[in-house]
């Protein structure tokens, strides 16, 4: 028995490897083999992935038409597509009509000026995205791009021919509904969660019952509304049209939704910030606009972005109503009856449009939750 | 030191404060403000109110509820209760209300079991199950619902008609026609079997109760399920036994171009169906996912140093933390279900608000229909709203 | 300077009266007639056990909460329901919380001058200058770019006080500044309480630590539900309690150090 304690401190050892414990074998050991049903899970879910897998790509791309010939009246003929149907994809449809589902009925050789609309969006969100363009002159390029947004798409002035709206339709369309919604909803729920919080009993009840009201209906009969109803509700001989009615109802709709995310954040928001602007003596406005609305903005951005996804989506069902969104493109380009019954084709395409806008925001919404994770808990 | 038996702090009862009418009175102020925005709303109502009562004149329409008890003549395809278009709009909309009740009842339960399958696959060890899992989470949250419906159909149109219907198995026909499937005639035994199992349930909940009532007071643990496979099962059974054990299939059959007999599920139906439950069943994984994640790897190891066994801690410390997480967004996925099936419109299932639209283009009465369509989820909405706050304040935790 | 502790030391004239204050939450009377004077440059130390009124009278004074009876008179302006009077009230008594309270999105300096710009309508540059100051003065200038996540508890709180000196207060509050701090920065923040007495500041300060009330404070208050129960100078108060509730009280808080 040794009494003595031999007190050489043992050298720090660096944690032995858990990555590369037995390479790549040792990971597909530890995850995907660990135990009989495990390995027969593995191999189940592998073989289905791989079977249809293949199938897909047979359909898809094999086997797939790319393109039809004419027939004598110089329309395509697609008995070549229709023969090989259930084994093959007809991407015909997609060569002849992708002008038609991106654009729908604005002027063929006036293409170029939706396309650049699109491209404008797209440039508007990523910038706003970045977080070091999060400051207060991004208001103002929010305004100069919809501006140019607009001249473009009216046209009328600078030599561009007009167009008027009814001839708008399908991504540009969508871009405006989901932009234009998002960019008035948003204050609009700031407004309204600020009032649910405060201490004036009817303020507070009109912002209660506005939000209540309209999460407890579905957005459909909001869209209704705004088709049957809302010009009754005009004075005679005054119109809105029906796009400018249904970015209404879809404002209306998002502003609760948005409304109520707000509203988390500010109830995450400790007392004691309340309390500290109000023993500084700032009033109201300054302490909503200094200390509260930064800090609870930011605590919802990833359930905001997530909001906005859904609402991106949503704008999808001003088909109901027959507006010429994307959606509503893609199903019409398919109602000459040499292209009925390749639904599935044109159905597919659009919703990789949609899936890269949504997947792309739902990914920034997940970094940008790790990041704000990561200061929180420093 | 007398004074901590009767707290002197409570007893008087404090004074009211009177008003003054100026600009920098708190209360005053709040007055204004609040008279002001009331005012600026009801004058916006107002102002809407007396044009539409202007153009309801201008165009002749009567307003009122009248046209409800007129006979309908809309066709309806598909109908829980016996309807036939001499009925009145009164009846078709009550129709139209039970097939939205219908999808949304059934869309709710298959979602469920299909969201927290995958929800708890999600977070299997297993890379690929959790990946494969994850991909299609993805997916089905990043495309619009609508889109979805559109697409489900359209797969469902595509499929060959009844002659070349795919036939997985004896008595199940999928085809562009729908989904044909086997049943059997539903005679009074049934239904009396039915009630069995029904009494069966709350009288195995009863027992159970006092079961655990008995093991608080002598510490002995007793067994539920023999006394749950009893009445649940054996009882029923024994009350369709003791009518004859009455069975008659009825499994379809194709005669000529279509199908006789058996169950049929209507490709728009089908489509609604799997849509909303494919579509709800990803957001309910990943509410799944985040309530067992939610629950505190600590509680674990607390609930194990006590010595209770895994299903034990399962059951007593995670799920009733979990749950807490889960319930609250679960139901707001469950109202999105019964809203979003409002999007059967576009594939033409007939509900609620299909039902109601057609109504309103046949009859001109814009406002009674909309109102109609939104009274009926307003209702819906409201009676989960009461029933989740009640279910929420208690199993709200207690904390100060 | 701080051995000045006699209450007839240049006293002035009051500069916050409360008369016969009473305040309940719903049902519960939770200040019951409070008659307190604080004389202009006087060092008031609060104590009492947990419960007993002592931090819902000072956030009274600069009325985070309202009281419903008797008058408040802060620096000559009585506190009401008129918002004039408690923009003028807030602007001239600043206060720190035992929570810091300090705004996490902003940074140290902007912290400093955010009220100084907004309400007392300071110049930037102006403002800034000022709050570089008050931040050497708590000893942590270089700080002044960091965001208060960064800094430790201890500096959190001192550019806590220095964010209330800022608006160059004639009162200052302090509610159990260190009750959240670990024991190693009390003291920091204990010595720049210290150092701002020293300046001739009116404070009154809701703290257990008897050591500063003895340094530091001209009188001592010491409240037990809801009222006032004996107010002397620390040698008296803590030397010769009157009340078996001061008394026990003081035997508690010894036990418990």
């Amino acid at each position: 028995m040794s009494v003595t304690v031999n007190h050489t401190p043992s050298p720090a050892l660096p944690p032995p490897s858990r990555v590369m414990a037995g390479g790549p074998l040792g990971w597909v050991r530890a995850n995907l083999l660990n135990g009989p049903i495990n390995a027969a899970v593995t191999l189940l879910l592998a073989y289905l992935v791989v079977r249809y897998a293949i199938s897909f790509i047979d359909w898809a791309f094999i086997h797939a038409i790319w393109e039809v010939p004419n027939d004598r009246f110089g329309r395509p003929d697609t008995a070549l597509c229709r023969d090989n149907k259930g084994i093959g994809a007809c991407w015909a449809v997609i060569g002849e009509k992708h002008r038609f589902i991106l654009f729908g009925t604005y002027p063929y050789e006036e293409h170029w000026r939706p396309a650049i609309v699109c491209v404008l969006f797209i440039a508007l969100y990523i910038v706003s995205a970045m977080r070091r363009f999060w400051r207060k002159e991004l208001v103002l390029v929010w305004v100069a791009t919809l501006t140019i947004i607009g001249i473009l798409m009216w046209g009328g002035v600078f030599g561009l021919s007009y167009v008027p709206q009814e001839r708008w339709g399908g991504l540009p369309i969508t871009l405006i509904l989901a932009t234009f919604g998002l960019a008035f909803a948003f204050p609009l729920a700031i407004l309204v969660a600020l009032g649910r919080r405060s201490r004036l009993p009817a303020i507070k009840a009109l912002c209660v019952l506005y939000v209540e009201l309209i999460r407890g209906v579905p957005l459909i009969s909001l869209l209704f509304m705004a088709s049957v109803m809302f010009p009754l509700f005009l004075p005679e001989g005054m119109n809105i049209d029906k796009l400018l009615r249904a970015q209404v109802a879809i404002i209306l709709f998002a502003g609760a939704y948005l409304a109520e995310v707000v509203r988390a954040g500010l109830q995450a928001l400790p007392k004691g910030q309340y309390e500290a602007a109000d023993a500084l003596g700032l009033s109201y406005w300054q302490k909503t606009g200094f200390i509260i609305l930064p800090q609870a903005l930011r605590l919802v951005i990833p359930p905001l972005v997530n909001t906005f996804i859904g609402f991106f989506k949503d704008t999808s069902l001003v088909l109901i109503i027959g507006i010429f969104d994307l959606l509503t493109a893609a199903k019409t380009s398919i109602i000459e009856p040499q292209w009925q019954g390749f639904a599935v084709e044109v159905y597919v395409t659009v919703g990789l449009i949609y899936f890269i806008f949504c997947f792309a925001m739902s990914k920034y919404s997940a970094g940008l939750e790790a990041e704000l994770n990561r200061h929180r808990v420093r | 030191m007398s004074q901590t038996t009767s707290d002197p702090r409570y007893g008087l009862k404090p004074p009211k404060r009177p008003m003054r009418i100026s600009w920098s009175d708190e209360r005053f102020r709040g007055i204004v403000w609040q008279v002001v925005v009331v005012a600026i709303v009801a004058a916006i109502f107002w102002w809407l109110w007396s044009n539409t009562v202007r153009n309801l004149e201008v165009r002749r329409i009567a307003s009122g509820w009248g046209f409800l008890g007129r006979e309908a003549g809309l066709p309806i395809a598909e109908s829980v209760i016996p309807y036939d278009p001499t009925n009145t709009y009164l009846r078709a909309l009550t129709v139209g209300v039970l097939n939205t009740l219908k999808v949304a009842i059934i869309g709710v339960v298959l979602a469920t079991v299909l969201g927290t399958v995958l929800g708890v696959l999600r977070l299997s060890k297993n890379w690929l199950v959790s990946r494969f899992v994850g991909a299609y989470v993805e997916v089905v949250r990043d495309l619009p619902l609508l889109l979805q419906l559109l697409f489900w159909y359209a797969v469902l149109q595509g499929l060959p008609g009844p002659r070349q219907a795919v036939n997985p198995a004896t008595g199940v026909f999928l085809s562009n026609r729908g989904l044909k499937l086997p049943w059997f005639e539903w005679l009074d035994a049934h239904s009396w079997a039915l009630l069995a199992c029904v009494i069966g349930i709350v009288l195995t909940l009863i027992w159970r109760k006092k079961a655990l009532a008995r093991q608080m007071a002598d510490g002995q643990p007793r067994r539920v399920w023999p006394v749950a496979l009893l009445l649940c099962i054996g009882a029923p059974l024994a009350v369709w036994a003791a009518q004859g054990a009455p069975f008659s299939p009825d499994i379809p059959y194709l005669r000529g171009f279509n199908f006789q007999g058996g169950l049929t599920v209507s490709p728009e139906f089908f489509a609604l169906l799997v849509g909303l439950t494919l579509y709800t069943a990803g957001f309910i994984c990943e509410i799944v996912r985040a309530g067992i994640l939610a629950v505190h790897q600590g509680q674990w190891e607390a609930a194990g140093a006590l010595g209770l066994p895994r299903g034990r801690i399962m059951r007593l410390v995670v799920l009733p933390q979990a749950l807490r997480v889960i319930i609250p967004p679960m139901t707001s996925q469950f109202l999105n279900l019964t809203k979003n099936s409002s999007l059967a419109v576009a594939i033409g299932y007939q509900d609620i608000v299909s039902i109601a639209n057609t109504t309103l283009n046949q009859t001109g009465q814009a406002i009674e229909g909309i109102a109609a369509i939104m009274l009926v989820y307003l209702t819906i909405s409201l009676s989960i709203s009461l029933f989740m706050n009640w279910y929420n304040t208690r199993i709200a935790l207690v904390e100060r | 300077m701080s051995a000045a502790t006699s209450p007839a030391r240049q006293m002035g004239k009051p500069a916050i009266q409360l008369l016969g204050v009473n305040k309940w939450y719903g049902q519960m009377h939770v200040l019951r007639n409070i008659n307190l004077e604080i004389a202009e440059g006087e060092r008031v130390v609060v104590c009492g056990p947990s419960g007993s009124g002592k931090s819902t009278m000072i956030r009274c004074i600069n009325r985070l909460e309202e009281h419903q009876q008797g008058q408040i008179i802060v620096d000559g302006i009585e506190l009401g329901d008129d918002l004039k009077s408690l923009d003028a009230i807030r602007r001239e008594v600043g206060m720190v919380f035992q929570s810091f309270n300090l705004f996490p999105h902003l940074t140290i300096l902007e912290n400093c001058t955010l009220a100084p710009i907004w309400v007392r309508k300071m110049p930037k540059k102006e403002a800034e200058a000022l709050a570089m100051e008050y931040l050497t003065r708590v000893r942590i200038p270089e700080q002044a770019n960091k965001y208060p996540g960064q800094l430790s508890g201890g500096q959190q709180q001192r550019v806590a006080i220095a964010r209330a000196l800022c608006m160059k207060p004639k009162i200052m509050l302090f509610d159990e500044p260190t009750s959240a701090l670990d024991p190693e920065m009390i003291k920091e923040v204990l010595d720049t309480m210290v150092m701002l007495a020293d300046t001739g500041m009116t404070m009154i300060c809701v703290t257990h630590e008897m050591g500063f009330a003895r340094q530091v404070a001209d009188r001592v208050v010491f409240m037990d539900r809801g009222e006032v129960v004996e107010s002397n100078t620390p040698d008296e108060l803590f030397g010769n309690p009157q009340t078996d509730r001061l008394k026990l009280f003081l035997s508690q808080i010894l036990r418990g150090h």
